[in-house]
């Protein structure tokens, strides 16, 4: 088929009905090109295209976990989860692997932790020392890394000969 | 047929070992596929702190596999006290053990804590009630992930939930010569277990012995699951097994008691023995034994099971043994056990 406005084969082809009557256009690539009619193939669908809806792409592509860095799709090749926190992280998707994984079930109904555990004093140190070396390490301060790594290294000494003091005196009343 | 020999024991003559196991992990700690040096070395000390205080049991042993020679691990494994997978681990990792060796508390296996209790014979009740009381014991001390949804936390989506799986190592020579085996296979199947062989996971069977598990962990409780273990599959394991057995004993009475003894004769004499071979062999001397055709205790069929692994002989050797020695050891034991 040619051209509506040359002799040169059309690329372009449109067809409206408006009232009714069917209305037929075929244009060369220039004359489509000037009457601002993009050929496809010639640009990303999401230029060529002017009214489209993004669709809910799934909330866990692409994203990480924010407490371990790991992201879905590393979750899912190895079907391991990176840390506690990636269960609220990834909450749908892995909703969907959980009942692969176990024929169906989806919610859990046995035990319950009967006390939250109270971290000691020993814990919440060495909590916050790792929380700290952790930012050091992002932030490439190492000096500071290797103080903190010695503090928790002290940390961990410090509990083990607190219990041996606390044997010693056991066994010897 | 003469009953077996040791009857104190119940359902020996099919069951060897009955195990309960609990996955847990601890809340604000990344697990091990995702945790630096540090961050593992951390859940050691805490794990190392708290089996030490706790009385989980009469008296438990701690140790720390980095500081264990390859051979000492391989020991472990041997006497299913640690899986392959954490013997063979480049992490931070220990276990606690009690001293019946019935309690064992592997340390940043796959997830932060492993928690088995194994028993001989078919006692899925007992070892069940230990493990909750020793989770509970844990539960004082520490803090574990824990989600509404979806239970205690795993580094697996097969072990969320309760975490739990029961386990129990039965022997299956009858349905392995009648062919049946498969329909057990394919009936287990469709009841979401999973069959493996006589070290778990990735392991082939070996002497006839196979491993029976759980898959599902959540959606039902931990009794549900243990109740369907210890009264249905459990059971039904036991019936088949022993109908096979009998079968053989009404069919082909000589042919069995043939095999039997000749497997018997062969481990009484040879002087050359590999390990697969003399499994193959102990596990028909064992269904002579559990038939009452065989003069030989179940239990002693069973520590020569564990007895004759590699680790065991080059332990027993104090030495590193060449491959030629370790066939004669092997062989020498079985001759100086079967003759007592």
């Amino acid at each position: 088929m040619k051209c509506d406005l040359c002799n040169k084969p059309a690329v372009v082809h449109e067809v409206s009905i408006t009232g009714g009557k069917k209305k037929e256009v075929h244009l060369c690539l220039e004359h489509a090109q000037a009457a601002g009619i993009a050929i496809p193939g010639q640009q990303p669908i999401n230029k060529l295209l002017t009214k489209f809806v993004i669709g809910q792409s799934p909330k866990t592509s692409g994203t990480q976990c924010p407490n371990c860095g790991i992201t879905f799709a590393q979750i899912k090749r190895a079907n391991l989860i990176g840390c506690p926190e990636c269960y609220n992280t990834f909450q749908d998707s892995l909703g969907s692997l959980i009942e692969h994984s176990q024929f169906g079930a989806s919610s859990h109904v046995g035990r319950v932790p009967n006390r939250k555990h109270t971290p000691n004093q020993f814990e919440l140190r060495a909590r916050k020392l790792m929380k700290e070396l952790d930012a050091a390490v992002t932030a490439e301060q190492y000096e500071r890394a290797a103080v903190l790594r010695d503090r928790l290294d002290k940390l961990s000494t410090d509990v083990h000969t607190e219990e041996e003091d606390k044997q010693g005196e056991e066994s010897g009343s | 047929m003469t009953a077996p020999k040791d009857n104190g024991i119940p359902d020996n003559d099919v069951v060897l070992t009955t195990r309960s196991r609990l996955a847990r992990n601890l809340a604000d700690h990344p697990f091990l596929n995702r945790a630096s040096d540090m961050q593992s070395a951390l859940v050691m000390q805490t794990a190392q702190r708290v089996m030490l205080e706790a009385p989980l049991s009469e008296k438990t042993l701690w140790m720390d596999l980095d500081e264990l020679t390859p051979l000492d691990r391989a020991l472990l494994v041997e006497r299913h006290l640690i899986s392959r997978h954490h013997a063979e681990s480049s992490l931070h990792r220990g276990v606690a053990i009690s001293s019946d060796e019935h309690m064992s508390i592997m340390v940043n296996e796959e997830d932060h804590l492993r928690v088995q209790v194994l028993r001989r014979g078919s006692r899925l009740d007992e070892t069940f009630e230990q493990l909750m009381r020793i989770d509970s014991m844990l539960e004082q001390h520490l803090d574990y992930a824990f989600h509404d949804q979806w239970g205690y936390l795993a580094v697996c989506p097969t072990n969320v939930g309760t975490g739990i799986r029961f386990s129990v190592m039965v022997h299956l020579p009858a349905l392995r010569i009648t062919n049946e085996l498969a329909k057990v296979q394919r009936a287990a199947k469709e009841l979401h277990l999973a069959v493996r062989g006589y070290y778990g996971e990735g392991s082939e069977s070996s002497g006839h012995i196979y491993q029976v598990s759980n898959q599902v962990t959540l959606g039902r409780t931990e009794e549900e699951i243990q109740e369907e273990f210890s009264k249905s599959i459990i059971p039904a394991l036991i019936d088949y097994e022993r109908s096979a057995r009998n079968v053989l004993m009404k069919k082909n009475s000589m042919l069995l008691d043939d095999r039997i003894q000749r497997a018997y004769s062969v481990l009484c004499s040879a002087r050359l023995l590999k390990v697969d071979e003399a499994m193959k062999l102990l596990s028909r001397v064992r269904l002579g034994a559990a038939l009452g055709h065989v003069d030989l205790s179940l239990q002693t069929v069973d520590e020569l099971f564990v007895q004759i692994q590699p680790a065991h002989l080059n332990q027993q050797a104090q030495s590193t043994l060449s491959d030629n020695d370790e066939l004669e050891l092997r062989a020498l034991l079985v001759r100086n056990t079967l003759s007592q």
